[in-house]
């Protein structure tokens, strides 16, 4: 029993249906009790002020804007190389939860910039980074939308992930070399020591594990939805065939 | 409420513009795949009786 | 190859091919811009090298879905597919005609047309430098993205979207080659850099617009 066996629509459609609720729940669970200890129950910083609370908004969703991506880019290699149509349509259902993140992220970074910073927006690297992001979901979801044949449109929309990704990094550096930042460095990494400090730490933690559980259950619900779409399309034509 | 300051509006306008496009995404995940799961258990009704 | 390069650049250059449509793109939006932004010859010269780079981008997007439309309407496309020519030798030789009939004259004409903006002087050089060498991966990447869009009825549209992003690490390295240049400084490492990006398009892009062509034209 490999994890290949649920390439199987049958078979992850089995598996799934008793995921989507309980990763539902755990996503709701997490993120209100991180949002409310993070809102309610944490101290303001002393330069940032209460503005320190958009800190579990704007980490989180970055990080998932980031992290929908690269699972769009695995997904569609896999269905590049092995042909899965599952795996396909998990890239499609992904699309819409990454642009939404990115959305959160650039929204709640403004909001957060507009006092500290002085400025709604800055051309800066990783602000800038994120609005190429941004362009990049658009066009995806864009050219899933505008193929009507669904396997072609699977293939050119993996396609232009893997090209994507490589255009995405590089324009990061090219805009690192382009102009120097304001944005601070990474709030978290798994190598450095803590920049954060535990007050604000764990529920962000808590906050992270919601916005996981929340993509992997829209991720979920989104490619059985896929599957359900895929299928009824093709009854639809039999039906009409039959009626014919 | 806690004492958010002088930044409370930004701090409100990042939450609440957060909530909504979060309960927006949902609202149309969730949606689609309800009126989606409609249709083919009409088309699958129709096709077994 | 040579055959179809030469059999597009004839196409583009004969009535309605839409040759001169990128240059004179290009010559409206230089000579709109002091319109809009004031005759002020400092400022002018002060965005000169990027509004170049840009006005630029535009005209070579402008005529990107043409690339392989056409000759999708007409069928030779399928025929091409079926010629001994390997699908990433068709996007290589697209890609070259497009660069010919648009990045090659843009770059001629972006010297005499930075006089107008008041470009300071090295700066004429550098910039036209920028664009010989930044255009090629232009017309790659436009290839690769109306290869992804041949099957479609309004690609055009949806041409720029996909595009726009891919344009920026070009536009960021190239547009800072012609500002160095005309500030006196030492441009050689965007120069690099922008060539690295060109090849790097070169190397890897035909195989991506040609794996794109073959799912269109299934």
């Amino acid at each position: 029993m490999s994890l290949w066996s649920y390439a199987n629509p049958v078979r992850f459609m089995g598996a799934t249906r008793p995921l989507v609720p309980v990763l539902g729940a755990v996503a709701a669970v997490c993120i209100l009790v991180g949002l409310a200890w993070g809102f309610f129950f944490t101290p303001d910083d002393y330069r940032q002020g209460s503005t320190v609370k958009i800190i579990y908004l704007h980490v989180p969703s970055a990080l998932m804007a980031i992290n929908a991506w690269f699972m769009m880019l695995v997904a569609s290699l896999v269905w590049l190389i092995r042909r899965h149509h599952v795996s396909a349509l998990a890239a499609r259902a992904a699309a819409p939860v990454g642009v939404t993140m990115t959305l959160i992220a650039l929204v709640t970074g403004a909001v957060w910039g507009s006092p500290m910073w002085g400025t709604w927006w800055a051309w800066d690297p990783r602000l800038t980074s994120f609005l190429i992001l941004f362009l990049f979901y658009l066009g995806y979801i864009a050219l899933w939308q505008a193929v009507e044949d669904p396997d072609a449109a699977a293939d050119l929309t993996s396609v232009l992930c893997l090209v994507g990704s490589v255009f995405a990094v590089l324009s990061r550096y090219a805009v690192n070399f382009w102009n120097q930042g304001l944005h601070q460095g990474a709030s978290l990494s798994l190598d450095a020591e803590k920049n954060v400090a535990d007050v604000f730490y764990y529920p962000l933690l808590v906050c992270i594990a919601g916005f996981v559980a929340l993509f992997a259950a829209l991720v979920l619900l989104g490619t059985r939805t896929e599957i359900r779409a895929r299928r009824l399309h093709v009854l639809r034509l039999r039906e009409r065939m039959a009626d014919a | 409420m806690p004492e958010l300051g002088k930044y409370a509006l930004e701090v409100t306008l990042a939450y609440g513009a957060s909530a909504v496009l979060l309960t927006g995404l949902v609202a149309i995940v969730v949606g689609r795949a309800a009126r989606v799961r409609r249709a083919l258990e009409r088309v699958e009704g129709r096709r077994d009786g | 190859m040579i055959r179809l390069v030469a059999r597009d650049l004839a196409l583009a250059v004969r009535a309605g091919g839409g040759f001169g449509l990128g240059l004179a793109f290009f010559l409206v939006v230089t000579v709109l811009v002091p319109f809009g932004v004031g005759p002020d010859t400092a400022r002018l010269g002060a965005i000169a090298p990027g509004l170049l780079w840009i006005a630029a981008l535009l005209a070579c997007l402008l005529s990107l879905d043409r690339i392989f439309a056409l000759d999708r309407e007409d069928g030779a496309l399928d025929l091409l597919a079926t010629a001994p020519l390997p699908m990433e030798g068709i996007a290589l030789a697209k890609a070259a005609a497009h660069w010919l009939t648009t990045g090659l004259p843009l770059s001629l004409a972006a010297a005499p047309l930075g006089v107008l903006l008041n470009l300071a002087w090295p700066g004429h050089l550098w910039l036209a430098a920028s664009l010989l060498a930044g255009t090629p991966a232009l017309s790659l990447i436009g290839t690769f993205g109306a290869a992804l869009t041949v099957g479609l009825r309004r690609g055009g549209l949806l041409i720029s979207l996909l595009v726009l992003p891919l344009y920026i690490p070009t536009l960021v390295f190239g547009a800072d080659v012609a500002r160095r240049g005309a500030e006196g400084l030492d441009p050689t490492t965007p120069l690099a850099l922008l060539a690295a990006v060109t090849l790097g398009c070169l190397a890897g892009l035909p195989f991506a617009a040609a794996a794109a062509l073959r799912v269109s034209l299934r």
